[in-house]
């Protein structure tokens, strides 16, 4: 099976402070992300997972190229999309098969449009429809997202969170995507919405043939709705896997100590070390050392001295860590 | 156990230019020392209000319509709060870097608190200030003392809170969704602190939070809040093995769990009445409820067997 | 739309001198479409027989040293002064908002060159840098017009510029670029439309500081020439009446021109209160 998307050592640098005339040195750069590789098959729901500030608010504005890579490469559908600047990214075929459903729907619809015209955007803009054409398909957007058609010509603030969401489902999934990447879809509603919208998505994605990027910090639903997980820590992937394997049974200390941190209605594991600390700077990281290094609860002297590289543990598990075992 | 808080009969209204919201309707509970009561309830349920109802933080537009609010024998609805809270009774908030004075440096902010609710003098309040901060776990506190808010992570914020909140060590902390907005891993070692302040000094807490999941790991006690109502109260393990409320029950059927599958999540169907005016149904959740039966339209009774209280004519266990 | 149309009735009901300040509006409205139509007596004509008469029932302010009705010059200066003031608004408010919508939206070397000029126009006291303006470019009403326009610049470009990059990292900037939108029409379709409210807020309170603005100048001299009737000339004009008794020559036109920056300080603030949403429930 060939993949839909695919990420290879893809880095994103900001550099940060001003350039100096004459400066002997680079200026200083936050590794936003560092050396990515993955791919989204067919169909797939790939989770990806970390902590804020680990990367993948960034990566995900790569993937759905809002933002240009400093290096490496991402293909779509096996032709390469990072070396069309973002800038025009807009013209670019691929745009109408990448699209994206954002954190705060609320937020992500233009308060002066109305649902039906933020539906409405981006078929005017991507697919040139016009007319009863474009009427038709907004309310077939509409209807598959299950948002009643009385609510379309409604602004956002007269909407309910979980219609919001359902009309920033349907304006991603109107010009028929191939991959949609979810942003924490589910991050500002309530928790009996929330099962409405995580079903929702799950229907649209076997009705439509999507693959879905998801990400969210919610590991419970992370569980519940994808097929692999990526972890992310600082810029980096430290594991990755089938879903149910890496929660059953994470190889990367982070992970583990991610896993465990999430609350459960059967209450607290009691056996699990607190991560303490913060993650370190990004800026300018020491490229010879682990970048969970002095946070982790069972580091050696050799994680401070070498970077370990993503290691294949077989059906389909990666981790990055030195002391990742077998099995 | 005695009760550090007993709140009787708590009613709040708003009014608005849509008229008058009756946002709270006798609600009621109590939380005994070294307690973690939990308030659980989905936006729009009231939980918030009745923190800032106890603290008298309500907006200009709020006004308590009835009940009391015991903290001890001081009726907290009754009295003027300026001289209790922060000494007696203690808030952190959603969004500690918001509550924190930006322009002012962490340790100062702490230090003020402490010459104002904790006895400390000019000569030592830096000492205790940095003390204070070594106590919520925040490292290298001398020089974190000099940090201002903008330069610390939000879970480092938080810390501080905290530490401003317990200085004058309280009789009851109301941590309002303290985690919200925390990475869960941030979110682990906030609240463990929570825990340890609590155990350390006995005070009693009331966690303010939306997610049934955090309040099943760190309350003694839940009290499930609908639409302004208690509709159930008991110990957690009670609640979440034996719910009598309907609506409790299909709150734990939507909180995603270890083991399920998102087919097994139920949603709650519905939305919540609208509070305005005088034609509130007297159990506000019957219009969302599939066990509603014709008593549901005749006055709520709230009922307990022990501390197990229900607000419910139709509970899924006959109550005693 | 009916929502806002609601809103601003409850924002009136609210809020009696915002009603006032629009009252006020219509009246000045009233005097500068209809000016002449309305005026008892033509204002240019002089009378020297009726020459500095105090206000009488025929002539309720009075008239000057030239036996002109000042009632009727201070109706028909209405449009005038209004005129230039209304056109140096829209005038700064296309050029100084268009420029702090690209400068807040993209930032780098266009923020800078649009932050250096409004620096450099704040360098100046105001009046003086109009006043400059003027005497370099000719006494013209057009002139009047850009240089009021070119001090408020700086204030209509910092109010965009600040209100778009709150807007540039919204999430429905974002939406609009993945719904196929370039930069340059992202800006005008999508936030534009944001910042206008706020802007229309600026405008009104800008519009009082305008009038005062060609009053001022009119009244050195710079402005509108005589016997043109204009605010700023009759005060100038009675101002030397004033330590004889005659105090209508220059109180009623000074009145007026008074009451209308009133009027539109205060009806920006009611606006103000319209566009917020925060007001809105």
């Amino acid at each position: 099976m060939t993949a839909l998307l695919e990420l290879d050592g893809v880095s994103k640098r900001f550099p940060i402070g001003r350039r100096r005339l004459f400066a002997s040195a680079p200026p200083p750069q936050v590794h936003a992300v560092d050396d990515v590789s993955l791919t989204v098959a067919p169909g797939e729901t790939l989770g990806l997972v970390g902590e804020s500030g680990c990367g993948k608010s960034t990566l995900v504005r790569l993937i759905t190229r809002l933002l240009d890579v400093t290096r490496g490469t991402i293909s779509f559908d096996r032709r390469e999309i990072s070396d069309v600047p973002a800038r025009l990214f807009a013209r670019d075929a691929a745009r109408v098969h990448i699209q994206m459903v954002f954190q705060d729907a609320g937020e992500s619809i233009n308060p002066r449009f109305t649902a039906a015209d933020a539906i409405a955007d981006p078929l005017r803009r991507l697919l040139g429809l016009r007319g009863a054409a474009l009427r038709a398909r907004v309310e077939e957007a509409a209807e598959q997202c299950g948002l009643p058609r009385e609510l379309l010509g409604r602004f956002p603030h007269q909407l309910s969170g979980g219609q919001r969401a359902r009309v920033g489902i349907a304006r991603a999934i109107g010009t028929r995507p191939r991959l949609l990447v979810l942003d924490e879809p589910t991050a500002a509603l309530d928790v009996s919405v929330q099962v409405t919208v995580l079903k929702l998505l799950q229907r649209l994605k076997a009705e439509l043939g999507l693959s879905y990027i998801f990400v969210s910090h919610d590991l419970n639903v992370v569980r519940l709705l994808c097929d692999r997980v990526v972890v992310m820590y600082l810029g980096r992937i430290v594991e990755q896997g089938p879903a149910q394997a890496v929660f059953d049974a994470p190889k990367h200390p982070y992970t583990r100590s991610l896993i465990a941190a999430v609350p459960r209605l059967d209450g607290m594991r009691p056996d699990v070390p607190r991560l303490a600390g913060e993650p370190r700077s990004p800026v300018d990281p020491d490229p010879n050392a682990c970048r969970f290094h002095g946070r982790c609860p069972v580091g050696e002297a050799r994680c401070g001295a070498a970077m370990p590289a993503l290691r294949d543990f077989g059906q389909g598990r990666f981790a990055a860590c030195h002391l990742a075992g077998e099995g | 156990m005695s009760a550090v808080l007993r709140v009787e009969d708590l009613s709040v209204a708003f009014h608005t230019r849509g008229g008058t919201v009756h946002a709270l309707d006798r609600v009621g509970f109590t939380v005994g020392a070294g307690e973690t009561m939990a308030l659980v309830g989905e936006s729009g349920s009231g939980k918030s209000v009745t923190a800032y109802a106890i603290m008298g933080l309500l907006e200009a537009a709020g006004r308590i319509t009835g009940g009391r609010a015991l903290l001890g024998e001081t009726d907290l609805l009754a009295t003027d709060l300026s001289r209790i809270r922060g000494r007696r009774v203690a808030m952190i908030f959603q969004n500690p870097r918001a509550a924190l004075n930006p322009i002012r440096a962490v340790g100062r902010q702490i230090a003020d608190v402490l010459l104002r609710h904790g006895g400390a003098t000019s000569g030592n309040a830096r000492a205790r200030a940095i003390e204070a901060l070594r106590a919520v776990g925040i490292p290298d506190p001398a020089r974190r003392a000099n940090a201002y808010p903008f330069e610390l992570s939000g879970g480092m914020c938080q810390r501080v809170m905290i530490a401003i909140a317990v200085a004058a060590r309280p009789e009851l902390l109301i941590a309002d969704e303290p985690t919200t907005g925390l990475d869960v891993t941030t979110q682990a070692v906030v609240m463990d602190l929570i825990q340890a302040m609590a155990v350390q000094t006995g005070m009693a807490t009331i966690l303010i939070t939306h997610d049934l999941a955090l309040a099943a790991e760190r309350a003694q006690r839940i009290a499930v809040m609908h639409a302004g109502h208690v509709v159930e109260a008991a110990d957690t393990a009670t609640l979440l093995t034996r719910p009598l409320h309907p609506y409790t029950a299909r709150l734990i059927a939507a909180t995603p769990t270890a083991a399920g599958s998102l087919d097994a999540l139920q949603s709650v169907p519905g939305g919540l009445p609208d509070l305005r005016g005088s034609t509130i149904p007297p159990c506000r959740y019957a219009a969302r409820c599939e066990r509603r039966l014709p008593a549901c339209d005749g006055p709520l009774v709230t009922r307990s067997a022990g501390d197990h209280a229900v607000a419910c004519a139709n509970p899924l266990e006959a109550v005693a | 739309m009916s929502n806002t149309l609601a809103h601003a009735r409850y924002v009136l009901a609210e809020n009696p001198v915002t009603l006032l300040a629009a009252l006020l509006f219509a009246a000045f409205a009233a005097m500068a479409i209809l000016g002449p139509a309305i005026a008892p007596f033509d204002p240019l004509a002089s009378d020297t027989m009726r020459a500095l008469q105090a206000p009488t029932w025929r002539h309720l302010f009075g008239t000057d040293q030239l036996g002109r009705d000042i009632l009727s010059r201070v109706i028909v200066a209405a449009r005038i002064d209004l005129g230039i003031a209304l056109a140096s608004v829209a005038l700064v408010f296309a050029a100084g908002g268009l420029a702090g919508l690209a400068a807040g939206f993209f930032g780098g070397w266009v923020d800078a060159v649009v932050g250096r000029v409004a620096d450099t126009i704040m360098a100046f006291p105001l009046f003086v840098l109009a006043m400059g303006i003027v005497a370099a470019l000719g006494n013209t009403i057009p002139n009047i017009v850009l240089a009021t326009a070119i001090i408020n610049f700086p204030l209509y470009a910092r109010v965009a510029r600040a209100e778009t990059m709150t807007r540039r990292e919204a999430g429905f900037v974002d939406a609009a670029r993945l719904s196929g939108h370039r930069d340059g029409a992202l800006v005008l379709l999508q936030v534009l439309p944001n910042i206008m409210p706020i802007m229309v807020v600026q405008m009104s309170l800008t519009m009082g500081y305008a009038i005062l603005n060609a009053a001022g100048l009119s009244f050195i001299g710079l402005g509108v020439r005589p016997p043109m009737a204009e605010w700023g000339i009759m005060v100038a004009e009675g101002a030397g009446f004033i330590v004889s008794g005659e105090w209508w020559i220059a109180l009623f036109p000074g009145a007026t021109l008074m009451l209308a920056v009133f009027c539109f300080n205060l009806l920006g603030d009611g606006l103000r209160d319209i566009a917020d949403p925060r007001r809105r429930t």
